[in-house]
């Protein structure tokens, strides 16, 4: 079937199985492969990306359910070579080490921050509640998110 | 104990974020120090390339039929309609792979494993058939279409039963073979060590099971296997900790010339441990390229991953103190049953079946110790050695910390009291223990009263004893951890007949740019800093000129590989001592540029000079364009600057540190809420603290897991009750506190830069401190030990004076 929607802000049609989850549209038919799979049951959260806004896991959603939104994966944080202060902030801060779950964790603290600039530290460790680290043990990414939010009117050179 | 460009025991909690202060000048660390990660630019943009990222032209996609028993004769196999699939390119089985001697493949324990099951399946989710086709859905598809008929038998789950008389022989395939029994190890010496318990005012005794748990990485297994029939070239692509070994195996098991075979290991998503091993569906991957003429990329699923490749632990330990009434630790003996599982498949060197679990002695100084090992089959995923654990060091550092505090409850002594009274002490460096080992240095006592004053140890207990009088459940756990890491020396550590020593190579290119060549592979833990800040430390090259090359067994010397916390003290050595030949080189070259004798040159960080003259003098940028140039050289000397070095450790380093954990324990439900964690590690001499502090939380996160929640149960079927994250439940950021950590620097007296390794040392201590504190909250009750994973279920059945359910 013919499926099309918004990635990273450019309208997509491709054809794909009506079986297709979204994460594998995303990583095998449209090749940006930052955004990763994990777990296969909607635990684990490596595959979260933005739809319309909001965080959600790509292996639990249907590409087809996702045509007509508007998605946005780790590929679409930088703008313009300008990176999101959320990346440099997981660089700073060391929030992340083998990188896996780095794309997901972004994605969710963009998200936290465009509806809350200034969270504190349980906030945005229940906003990331949903995803697994097996490497950093959270708290720098706690760290990583309060940088960003700390410089949010930076202009980071990519 | 020195320190190099660190502040010797810091007074409190340490800001990690503190520069090195010899390059706060330059605003940024020319060698050792805080620095961001090289790598983390391309992973924050989405652009790691991780296997599952790579596709190849023409790639077919393999997918592994698991069997759904646990124990059964294969009756048939009946691949007719999966062969004729549309999109399906080839079906294997162990039928078919018989006439290529790949239907069983050498385990790295002596053993044999079956790659797709001829005779029975031993495991749930044992490898029976591969399917290759166009895409990964269809070859799911295929599967569906292939029947097997089981003739089932029954399991044994119970490694207690496992050499019980009658009990089903699980490896009928092995020549002779009666029972379920592997190994029979010891260690220390039994007859002084009984000697001393028949003398000892006192003894506790307290059976400890270290539950089986899995490493998890959040990136599963996979391989793309690449054959190129023309020339006969392997390529492989591989989540592998360590591509040179597995180049080696492959070429034993599959018969491909060595020199045509090249491992590629991208970036790892994680690895712990699990991604040390070969397994089954990497062999498919291989065969399915060379019979469809294609590449083949198979990468496992979440359930396939807990429920067939590497676990860790499952050691059922009994352990025993013998000391003096007034708290004089005098002997540690233990008996185990360890379950390896169907196929005996752990990472261990060939001397050492049970790893390092030797180092049981712990932090103490003893007068006789002994243990004896016993390895099982059980019809189990095989593996054992995983998950961050040094060689079994983690079962080893449980079960001497929880025996401890066994006995620290029995003399009603302050658990960190007593070590104080047992450590060995500064002076007995290097000490001998009982069993064999070396310790090369440590100051455990300054740890230990560092790790007291970060938690205001005083003022906790008297919070305790506040929220013990209004019936609260408040724990205090002390856990003090002694390590063994940094595998080889080569002479006593091999695998599968490799000796553990890495070689490392330096260049430096005629701009005065570097390249370092390593054999270990990172899963995570940002080798292209800490060996970039190595070479930059030992030559005066800033970081950022240079180049780590990793992951590729074309491009990199042969070493072992990354696990058991071995990369920095093995790979970290050759490369400081290759950069060191490359500085004597240098000077050489700079005695001709000087017109002055070698001798009479003097090194400061990056430039050789003139004794006496220091504005004479040539930078090593200067020095690597001389090198190269047209200079005359003196006899001896190549026209580069580089060298290479194999490092063979004289000894294996260790690590230790101070933990201290605080839990809250909610009296209705039983739930445990780890308030506090104090970590104060050792590591020797600190690379780069950033990442240290980041390897320490993310181990701690490890001990939280496997103390809490982390589990691989199964059914007395044989069904795996762990087999996806529904069921494994791993730690998110709502279970984990905000980590506190210290340290102190006790450099290893044999290593060049004296490092001793930081990768597992958070996930060996962390378990005891929190099973400590969860006992100490439930002490009142008269607990006395609550096995792992202490889930509100077993922690209430405690507190109930209950037998504890299973998970």
């Amino acid at each position: 079937m013919q499926i099309a929607m918004t990635v990273n802000g450019e309208q997509v049609t491709r054809d794909a199985e009506p079986r297709v989850l979204l994460v594998h549209f995303i990583r095998e038919v449209l090749g940006l492969t930052g955004t990763h799979t994990g777990c296969d049951t909607s635990n684990c959260g490596v595959c979260v990306v933005l739809m319309d806004g909001k965080p959600v896991k790509s292996c639990t959603v249907l590409a087809a359910m996702a045509a007509g939104h508007d998605v946005r994966t780790v590929e679409g944080l930088a703008k313009n070579g300008t990176l999101d202060p959320v990346q440099q902030g997981f660089m700073e801060e060391h929030g992340l080490q083998c990188g896996f779950c780095t794309p997901g964790m972004m994605l969710t603290a963009r998200a936290l921050l465009d509806s809350n600039p200034h969270p504190d530290d349980h906030q945005i460790r229940e906003a990331i509640s949903g995803q697994i680290c097996r490497c950093t043990g959270y708290a720098t990414i706690v760290r990583s998110v309060h940088w960003a939010a700390n410089h949010a009117a930076e202009e980071v050179p990519g | 104990m020195t320190t190099l460009d660190e502040p010797p025991v810091p007074a409190g909690p340490v800001d990690e974020r503190e520069r090195n202060p010899a390059a706060a000048a330059e605003d940024r660390p020319i060698g050792f120090g805080r620095l961001q990660r090289k790598e983390d630019p391309r992973f924050v943009r989405g652009k790691g390339h991780y296997l599952d990222d790579i596709t190849l032209p023409g790639m077919l996609h393999g997918a592994v039929l698991r069997s759904p028993v646990a124990h059964a004769r294969l009756v048939s196999i009946d691949t007719t309609a999966a062969a004729a699939h549309p999109k399906v390119r080839a079906v294997i089985t162990g039928k078919d792979l018989e006439p290529l001697n790949l239907a069983w493949a050498p385990t790295l324990s002596a053993d044999v494993q079956a790659v797709l099951a001829t005779d029975k399946v031993r495991f749930q989710g044992q490898e029976v058939a591969f399917v290759v086709a166009e895409d990964r859905y269809a070859a799911r598809d295929a599967l569906e279409l292939i029947k097997v008929e089981y003739d089932v038998l029954p399991p044994v789950m119970d490694a207690r039963k496992a050499l019980d008389p009658g009990m089903p022989v699980i490896r009928d395939d092995l020549e002779g073979r009666t029972d379920n029994h592997i190994f029979d190890w010891e260690a220390g010496d039994s007859a002084a060590t009984d000697a001393v318990f028949a003398r000892a005012d006192v003894v506790v005794s307290q059976d400890v099971v270290y539950p089986r748990v899995h490493p998890a990485p959040m990136e599963t297994c996979g391989a793309i296997a690449d054959y190129d029939p023309i020339d006969g070239k392997l390529t492989l692509y591989e989540t592998t900790q360590a591509p040179h070994a597995h180049r080696t195996l492959y070429a034993l098991v599959a018969g491909i010339p060595e020199h045509k075979i090249r491992v590629i290991s991208p970036d790892i998503g994680g690895g712990f441990g699990n991604k040390v091993g070969i397994y089954p569906g990497y062999v498919c991957a291989v065969v399915g390229s060379i019979v469809t003429g294609k590449p083949v990329k198979w990468v496992e699923d979440r359930s396939e991953n807990l429920m067939s490749t590497s676990f860790a632990r499952d050691y059922l330990m009994r352990g025993e103190v013998a000391a003096t009434s007034d708290g004089r630790i005098l002997a540690v003996r233990t008996t185990v049953i360890a379950d390896h599982g169907a196929f005996n498949a752990t990472a261990q060197p060939t001397k050492y079946p049970a790893g390092f679990f030797h180092i049981f002695t712990g932090s103490y100084d003893l007068e006789a110790a002994h243990c004896k090992v016993t390895g099982v089959y059980t019809n189990k995923a095989p593996g054992g050695v995983a998950y961050a654990c040094s060689f079994r060091v983690t079962e080893a550092v449980y079960l001497v910390e929880r025996m401890v505090d066994v006995l620290a409850q029995k003399l009603a002594m302050d658990p960190a009291e007593l070590r104080l009274k047992n450590f060995i002490r500064p002076e007995q460096f290097p000490y001998q223990n009982k069993t064999g080992w070396e310790y090369d240095s440590g100051e455990y006592e300054t740890a230990m009263r560092l790790s007291m004053k970060i938690a205001g140890y005083d003022e906790l207990r008297r919070e305790q004893a506040d929220k013990r009088a209004r019936g609260e459940l408040m724990g205090i756990g002390v856990s003090f951890f002694t390590e063994t890491v940094g595998a080889g020396p080569r002479r006593h550590m091999d695998i599968v007949g490799l000796g553990m020593a890495d070689g490392a190579e330096v260049r430096v290119h005629p701009t005065g740019k570097a390249v370092v060549r390593l054999s270990v592979q990172s899963q995570g833990q940002g080798h292209e800093t800490t060996f970039a800040q190595i070479v930059a430390e030992e030559l005066g090259i800033p970081p950022e000129s240079i180049e780590v090359v990793h992951g590729d067994t074309d491009q990199t010397p042969f070493g072992l590989g990354t696990y058991g916390s071995r990369s920095t003290p093995v790979s970290g050595g050759a490369v400081a001592l290759a950069s060191r030949k490359v500085r004597d080189k240098a000077r050489m070259i700079a005695s001709v540029m000087l017109e002055a004798r070698p001798d009479d040159l003097e090194w400061e960080k990056g430039r050789w000079f003139v004794r006496g003259d220091p504005e004479q003098g040539k930078t090593i940028s200067e020095i690597a364009l001389g090198a190269h140039g047209t200079l005359e050289l003196p006899e001896g000397v190549d026209g580069n600057l580089d060298a290479e070095v194999t490092y063979d450790p004289p000894n294996l380093t260790f690590p230790f540190g101070a933990y201290i954990c605080v839990v809250d324990i909610d009296p209705g439900t039983g739930v445990v809420k780890v308030r506090r964690f104090i970590a104060v590690d050792d590591c020797g001499t600190r690379i780069n603290p950033m990442i240290i502090e980041g390897q320490v939380h993310g181990g701690l996160t490890d001990g939280v897991g496997m103390a809490l929640m982390e589990f691989i149960g199964f059914d007395e079927d044989g069904n795996c009750l762990g087999g996806s994250f529904m069921d494994y439940l791993i730690p998110t950021s709502m279970e984990v506190p905000d980590w506190e950590t210290g340290y102190t620097v006790t450099p290893s007296p044999h290593h060049p830069i004296g490092a001793k390794g930081i990768g597992e040392s958070a996930t060996v201590g962390s378990p005891p401190a929190i099973v400590n504190a969860i006992v100490d909250a439930l002490q009142p009750m008269g607990v006395v030990h609550v096995d792992m994973p202490c889930t509100p279920a077993r922690v209430w059945a405690a507190m109930q004076g209950r037998a504890q359910p299973p998970v």
